[in-house]
């Protein structure tokens, strides 16, 4: 941590980190010992296998769901594609062909030793991890010769539902400065439990998040790039019951950043706990190794919960975030942690206490990209108030140095942006930026003074926090209600029958190379 | 100010107020002043200022001015206008159905609840279908409310349940009938494709048949939702934008006292 602005208590913070790390090793314990039918998907696409079947049903999910009937699927993918591939000298996809035809039933076959299976993978395995190098070495290779814009990383969404609309709208955003395009999925998507398949023009409230889209997509934002002379990055949601199959999408279609908390998932999707953070870790895994830009959703928390009052616990999910990301081979700077400025504006010296919390949230994680979200709480259909709201939330993000800034529309709460608000968006932030660029280098915040005191108070709470979560596991306090004052149940939620323990079969050879970046 | 060339005062204007035709009010009674702005599908340029100011002529606006204009992408130029209304509106003659109920504050509704009823009335509330969006119905019923007005949580008149957001129609009804609901809420804030309005039908038919229709109070909310549509799709109460949980409380209690009375 550099000289910090705020005095914060460089020892305080360290002990923080401490406990969070405790925390998220608790967790890991639990997570190492089983798989989910995401992640066996998952290993399915990392085997090349894709397409769908004669009803429309994703080749992954026809062929995980064929071993979880069969009560096997313990064993995982890799153990029976790998046995099949020894056994018939087919592929992966032909496999997975012949598994939707009825022609092959993988736990009638003889099985064949081990080192065979791995041998028959190993082939796969490289050729996926090439597939996803490329990418990555494409991305930088744009970023060192167009460039990028400077941070806080300007960052709209767009959502028509249509992909081909999306793409009209994504580029007319970066011609107008946005950094960061993130297609909002469709409602509900969170909730399915397989990834629809090719391109989509039908959405409720955003686009279906499809291999296909994602790659139409990212092929408008390279045209725009080049004509703007500036990389535009593409973004998408990682989250519900599908995070590490959309990660392996993202990894090898070129996606720079994605959305991807367990936490947000538990709490606003009411997905079960076991289920999305076993999702996550491979997931992360995934998303670290593509070089892909994680977002936690901690801001979420104060759409519920209070800003003022409840700002540690942002803090404090921040930190276990951070933790249970390093776990998963993420380096700092591809953390998005997120936060947000969520205080009623009726509240007196509201822009100090957003201040306070936001360079606090800086000076803590120093090296992450962090992730600042606009005011959404007590946007109403005052579009001129709304327009100062984003102009303040502006102000903060370019003063602390923020790494990604979700750009607020003035019609917040009205409807999914107008190309107009859009550019009314961008122009806000703009102008802000470069009018307010060095600001946080001049000014400094008086001892004793409410900034100082304000992040002060906020980091003991947060210690106190994750002192009592290390005492009770992260499992029991969500139980509890210590995030976002939402309660779930270990066992309740979404997509818990999808989780199994590990069998004495199981691998998974895309963790060691991934994790090693090999 | 006479007429100058910063002037928006038009000649002979009538500057009396008429209830029976009322026109927008910029600084001038009658003077029809309105502000709007839209982007047209067409690149910038002297025949994108002449497409919008005839374009207003036609939406009903007499000298329309375009103050800016700007080509947000090749081919999409935004516009902020000003223009004159030509129409105006008979106000004297409207009458929108409205929640009939008197809105109380907290302590009034749980005192009247206590007295005309004498046990607390179960309330479950979510957003409902495949909208997750929880600020509305949280803004009516956790304990902390919205804007200074106290949710449903925090009366001793209700026992409120909040379901959160993505329940479906058969989870919600089969909720209701396990707590034995007096009222049902639902909140709806995605409207896209009028989806809200297909999962609002949906509710009441399977409310219908189930015989629980008229057994319950059925509220809607959500940004988009009127008193006019909720009793349309055949809701006894909709809450729109700008309603607390104290107008939700106030109807509760009070339809609740009167179909006790009936």
């Amino acid at each position: 941590m550099l000289k910090s602005k705020l005095g914060l208590d460089v020892e305080k913070v360290g002990y923080a980190k401490s406990i969070a790390k405790d925390i998220a090793n608790e967790v890991q314990q639990f997570v190492v010992n089983y798989t989910t039918v995401a992640v066996e998907r998952t290993l399915c696409r990392l085997l090349g296998i894709d397409g769908i079947d004669l009803d429309g049903v994703p080749l992954p999910n026809v062929l995980v769901d064929s071993l979880k009937e069969k009560g096997v699927l313990e064993q995982g993918v890799i153990f029976y594609i790998g046995n099949a591939m020894v056994e018939t000298g087919l592929s992966p996809q032909q496999i997975a062909t012949q598994v939707s035809e009825g022609k092959l039933d993988l736990t009638a076959l003889n099985v064949h030793p081990g080192e065979k299976i791995d041998m028959a993978i190993q082939p796969m395995v490289t050729a996926s991890l090439q597939r996803i190098k490329e990418r990555r070495a494409r991305r930088d290779s744009y970023l060192k010769t167009i460039g990028e814009g400077s941070q806080p990383y300007i960052y709209v969404i767009v959502a028509t539902g249509n992909i081909y609309e999306d793409v009209v709208q994504a580029q007319a955003a970066a011609r107008q400065g946005a950094d960061i395009i993130a297609v909002i999925r469709t409602t509900g998507q969170s909730l399915l439990d397989y990834v629809p398949y090719g391109a989509t023009t039908e959405g409720f409230g955003g686009t279906y998040a499809t291999q296909e889209n994602f790659r139409i997509m990212r092929k408008a934002l390279d045209e725009v790039s080049e004509e703007v002379g500036r990389y535009i990055r593409l973004c998408n949601y990682c989250s519900g019951l599908c995070m590490p199959e959309i990660a392996v999408m993202g990894a090898f279609e070129g996606l720079d950043v994605m959305l991807n908390d367990a936490l947000y998932g538990i709490l606003f999707r009411d997905i079960n706990m076991q289920r999305t953070l076993i999702d996550q870790y491979f997931s992360r895994i995934i998303n670290g190794y593509a070089g892909v830009i994680i977002n936690t959703g901690e801001d979420n928390y104060l759409t519920t919960a209070d800003a003022f009052e409840e700002a540690h616990t942002v803090l404090a999910s921040d930190l276990i975030n951070e933790q249970l990301a390093f776990i998963a081979g993420i380096p700092a700077k591809q953390m998005g942690l997120g936060h947000a400025f969520e205080m009623d504006p009726e509240l007196e010296n509201g822009f100090l206490f957003e201040l306070a919390q936001a360079q606090m949230t800086r000076e803590i994680f120093p090296e992450a990209t962090l992730k600042y979200m606009p005011p959404t709480k007590f946007m109403t259909g005052n579009i001129f108030r709304g327009q100062i709201q984003n102009a303040l939330f502006n102000q903060i993000s370019v003063w602390t140095g923020q790494g990604i800034q979700l750009l607020g529309m003035l019609t917040e709460a009205i409807h999914t942006p107008f190309m107009s608000d859009r550019f009314l968006a961008i122009e806000n932030a703009k102008y802000i930026f470069n009018n307010m660029r060095s600001i946080g280098d001049e000014v400094e915040f008086k001892e004793n003074g409410i900034i100082r005191n304000r992040a002060k108070e906020v980091l003991q709470k947060a210690i106190e926090l994750l002192e009592s979560l290390k005492h009770e596991g992260l499992f029991n306090a969500l139980e509890q209600g210590k995030f976002g004052g939402v309660k779930r149940p270990k066992t309740g939620g979404k997509g818990l029958s999808g989780v199994v323990q590990r069998g004495t079969n199981y691998r998974n050879p895309f963790v060691e190379p991934m994790l090693n970046r090999k | 100010m006479s007429g100058g060339l910063y002037s928006t005062e038009a000649h002979n204007l009538d500057t009396t107020l008429n209830l029976k035709k009322v026109k927008p009010y910029g600084d001038t009674m009658n003077d029809g002043k309105t502000q709007l702005s839209f982007t047209l599908p067409i690149p910038s340029g002297a025949e994108a200022i002449e497409a919008a100011k005839q374009l207003m002529l036609k939406m009903g606006f007499e000298n329309p001015q375009v103050v800016f204009y700007k080509e947000l992408t090749k081919g999409f130029t935004f516009f902020n206008c000003y223009g004159s209304c030509r129409h105006t509106v008979d106000y004297s003659s409207i009458h929108v159905p409205r929640v009939e109920s008197t809105t109380w504050d907290m302590q009034q509704t749980d005192s009247y609840i206590k007295e005309n009823i004498g046990r607390k009335l179960v309330v479950i509330g979510a957003s409902t279908g495949t909208d997750a969006h929880t600020v509305g119905i949280d803004a009516i019923m956790n304990m902390k409310g919205y804007a200074g007005h106290f949710g449903l949580e925090r009366y001793e008149g209700f026992d409120a349940h909040n379901l959160g957001s993505q329940v479906t129609n058969e989870e919600f009804i089969a909720k209701a009938i396990e707590l034995e609901a007096n009222a049902l809420l639902v909140s709806q804030t995605v409207t896209q494709k009028d989806v809200h309005i297909k999962n609002l039908v949906e509710l009441v038919e399977l409310l219908e048949a189930e015989g629980l229709r008229s057994k319950v109070i059925l509220c809607c909310g959500g940004p988009r939702i009127t008193h006019e549509l909720a009793k349309e799709l055949g809701y006894d109460a909709g809450f729109g934008m700008n309603t607390y949980a104290d107008d939700v409380a106030s109807f509760i209690a009070q339809e609740f006292v009167r179909r006790m009375n009936a």
